[in-house]
């Protein structure tokens, strides 16, 4: 077992995340992370899947994903150089007598305090899974209040792109491109 | 009518070079399936999808065939694309129309099979409102389609009718649905065919094998002894036939059939095994079990096929061939997995495989082929009978093994699923590719009448037998009427037992003959068919077999029924019992082990004359249960 991180650029059209969606579902993938976005290009749209599973498994996700019509490559970020990052905003329950100690802890963390409140304060994380979760567990003591991650986004290092040449948007379908909701 | 056609309207604008036509988003759909080839659509008119309905008036070319249901219509354009591999198309309206497509879709997606489905959908504005008749119908066949679309505009309608029909017939083919709503139908623009080659940049099927993987595979087959060749659906639908059959000759290894895989070579081929799996041959499982090499070719593992997958062929390496990539070390890991078109995949191995002397391998599988003999029931009627045969009972069995000597082998069967469709498995040798359609994978029971329907619609030059269980055909039994009103040449057979005969051997063998909800009053279905106007024959003994076939081989339009009333309580041999290992079969007894059972039996009887009571009753039914297990 180890984490798969791997991306999927898909075509813009309605109905995509269902369909990704859904296959985890239908062939019980359990996944960790999903997210999604907008990439360079109108056209597609960039999932990152995190799972925890062998590599058999993640193999199995990659052949399936591929099967999708609207799924246009899919790449395996594990097993190449690549940068990974989440994103986290956390709630963090902080008085007047300790706020101090949970700002020097963001400034460890090179957090950003975005918002302030009598009682609380919210801090922007963003970093490897690892230090998200140590930043969690420190400022766990304090009260966390509410707290939402972004899931894992990651791009693989230097040339390594995932492959979009060949693609060419139908220009009668553009109309139909909306967004992968 | 008017000759002015909206085609000759569509092709004389466009011979003339001047702008296209206006068309409306109905007859654009019109347009699209007779770009596609179509000549018949199957379907079933409702509001939703009435524009399109009406624009069919205007296209005598597509024949439209009205089902009595959409499960029939569905099940209908599957059987026409088995028959042929052209894909078929089946059309409903939205809401209860689309929802009642949906077995025929899922069996289409579980076999492969190539269909177009169009559902007429509310108008644009008024999805999502829970508008009457609304259903999701994308949403709900996203799991049992290869793809589909809901079409939100009418400028995107011609490309996305050639892209279903593209997805549908090309790589692993498999059912496509396209939901069109109303006002798409109704709007109208310039109709323009897309001729550039379609390009879609997340599908692109595989065709030839990498040469490595081909290497691969050649020093497996090199290095083996005791080689078996595993022949699914796969080479049927890539038309690779005869390349399969030269491998098997030139390499001289054995091969064994899946359900669907019957057809891929001639059942009469001396190196053609006959059916694997939960009721395939012994000498087959057998073999399977026992060989040093599995060459699964365009098939998938099933579980009915494997038993067992931890002692499955344990001692082998392995090779996989399919189009799809995901099969590969899906349900067994392989050594050689190769992801390619069947027919390229065989001729690049063809070209470099070598001879291998198995005369050893051979020789056992003779050894087992010889015992199933012995146990064999079904007998030429003038040949001495198997002891176990009951006197002056019509076995299930028998009509299947008569019904293939009297149509020559020749007939496409269509079967529905149960014992029946088993018996046909096992006793109706198949010579040709898409000679047999049936529902594998889903097991659908309805699927007999309506897709031999389809089937004979789409080779009308071929004799085509319904095989159909008393339970199954009830289900779908309406579609006699749509038989009627085409003229559709089909012979219906019913394997009359009483029973849902599969589920009650399934209750004999592992509930202790407990048959809950499985026998049935029947209708007399002779009389049922006469009502449509249909021929009918009952038959009860095995001396009428021919006389009946005959005669409903001698109607040459419209369908014709026999009703096969046969013993009740019928069993197909051999059985794996559901994940069992594959060579641990239940086996019928040989002659003298039946002889044997029976005199153990007459013994017991004499020393227990008490057994009358409830609490020994309990152990008499086990016994009786082991003697029929033949242990
Ligand atoms: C739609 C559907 N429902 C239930 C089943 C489960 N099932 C499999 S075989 C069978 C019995 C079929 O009985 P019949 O059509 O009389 O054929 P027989 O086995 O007697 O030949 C049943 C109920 C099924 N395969 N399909
Ligand atoms: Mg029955």
């Amino acid at each position: 077992m180890a984490k798969h991180i791997l991306a999927a650029l898909v075509e813009n059209r309605p109905g995509v995340l269902a369909r990704v969606a859904n296959l985890f579902r239908r062939r019980s993938f359990n996944i960790d992370s999903l997210s999604v976005g907008r990439t360079q290009r109108d056209e597609m749209s960039r999932m990152t899947i995190v799972m925890e599973s062998d590599s058999a498994e993640a193999d199995r996700l990659v052949k399936n994903l591929y099967k999708l019509v609207d799924v246009v490559h899919v790449d395996h970020l594990h097993s190449q150089p690549s940068v990974v990052r989440e994103m986290a905003l956390v709630k963090v329950r902080a008085s007047s007598e300790n706020r101090r100690e949970v700002i020097q802890l963001c400034d460890i963390f090179r957090a950003r305090i975005i918002d302030v409140s009598a009682e609380s304060l919210v801090v922007e994380i963003t970093g490897e899974e690892e230090k998200l979760e140590n930043f969690t567990e420190l400022v766990r003591p304090f009260g966390i209040v509410e707290m939402v991650r972004t899931g894992m986004i990651a791009l693989g290092r230097g040339g390594h792109t995932l492959k979009d040449e060949g693609f060419k948007p139908n220009r009668s379908r553009a109309a139909a491109r909306r967004n992968v909701l | 009518m008017s000759d002015d056609t909206a085609t000759d309207r569509a092709s004389e604008e466009a011979g003339t070079g001047t702008d296209a036509v206006v068309l409306t988003g109905a007859e654009i759909v019109c347009e699209c399936l007779l770009r596609e080839g179509v000549d018949i659509v199957f379907g079933y008119p409702g509001g939703a999808i009435l524009p399109t309905y009406d624009a069919l008036t205007k296209y005598p070319q597509l024949h439209h065939v009205l089902t009595r249901h959409e499960q029939g219509a569905s099940h209908m354009a599957d059987g026409y694309a088995r028959a042929t591999g052209k894909v078929g198309v089946a059309m409903a309206t939205s809401g209860p129309g689309a929802t009642n497509l949906v077995t025929g879709i899922a069996t289409a997606m579980m076999d492969s099979s190539p269909i177009v489905c169009i559902t007429g959908q509310v108008p644009t504005g008024a999805i999502g409102s829970d508008a009457f008749q609304e259903t999701d119908v994308t949403g709900i066949t996203l799991p049992i389609t290869k793809h589909n679309y809901l079409v939100t505009s009418i400028e995107e309608l011609p490309e996305v009718m050639r892209e279903a029909f593209h997805i549908a017939r090309t790589g692993r083919p498999g059912p496509v649905l396209v939901d069109i709503p109303k006002d798409v139908q109704i709007q109208e623009a310039e109709f323009v065919y897309p001729t550039e080659p379609i390009e879609l940049p997340g599908y692109s099927p595989p065709r030839a094998a990498r040469a490595r993987q081909v290497d691969g595979a050649l020093e497996l087959i090199r290095k083996s002894k005791r080689p078996i060749i595993l022949a699914g659906h796969g080479i049927s639908m890539a038309g690779a036939n005869r390349e399969l059959a030269q491998l098997a000759e030139k390499a001289q290894i054995p091969i064994a059939l899946t359900l669907l895989g019957k057809g891929a070579i001639s059942e009469h081929h001396p190196l053609c095994l006959g059916m694997m799996g939960m009721h395939g041959g012994a000498e087959v499982n057998h073999a399977i079990q026992e060989a040093d090499l599995l060459i699964a070719l365009g098939m998938r593992f099933d579980d009915r096929v494997t038993g067992n997958l931890a002692t499955y062929a344990r001692d082998s390496r392995k090779i996989h061939v399919d189009i799809d990539p995901s099969e590969i070390n899906k349900n067994v890991t392989v050594d050689v997995g190769i992801v390619g078109d069947l027919g390229e995949v065989l001729r690049q191995l063809l070209e470099r495989v070598e001879r291998r002397p198995n005369e050893a391998w051979f020789d056992r599988i003779a050894e087992w082929r010889a015992d199933s003999e012995l146990r064999e029931i079904v007998r030429p009627a003038d040949a001495p009978q198997h002891p176990a045969v009951p006197e002056g009972k019509l076995l299930g069995a028998q009509v299947i093994r008569d019904l293939f000597e009297f149509t020559g082998g020749e007939a496409i069967t269509v079967t529905d699923v149960g014992q029946h469709q088993m018996w046909e498995a096992q006793y109706y040798h198949h010579e040709r590719p898409h000679s047999l359609i049936t529902s594998g994978g889903l097991g659908t029971m309805g699927f007999g009448l309506p897709a031999a329907i389809g089937a004979k619609m789409s080779r009308p030059d071929q004799e085509v037998w319904a095989i159909v269980g008393d339970g199954g055909f009830q289900m779908t039994m309406m579609e006699l009427a749509t038989a009627v009103q085409e003229q559709v040449n089909v012979h219906i057979a019913i394997i009359n037992n009483g029973f849902l005969g599969m589920v009650r051997q399934w209750q004999e063998f592992f509930y202790e003959e407990r048959y809950n909800q499985t026998p049935m009053v029947n209708p007399d279905f002779c009389k049922l068919a006469e009502a449509y106007g249909i021929p009918t024959v009952r038959v009860t003994e095995r001396g009428q077999i021919e006389e009946a076939v005959n005669a409903s081989r001698a109607q040459t339009a419209g369908p014709t029924l026999i009703d096969f009333v046969v013993e009740k309580e019928e069993i197909v041999f051999p059985m794996v019992p559901a994940g069992a290992d594959l060579d641990d079969m239940i086996r019928r007894p040989t002659p003298a082990e039946f002889e044997r059972q029976q005199q153990e039996r007459a013994a017991a009887a004499e020393v227990v004359p008490e057994a009358e009571t409830a609490e020994s009753e309990a152990p008499a039914a086990t016994a009786a249960l082991g003697s029929r297990f033949g242990v």
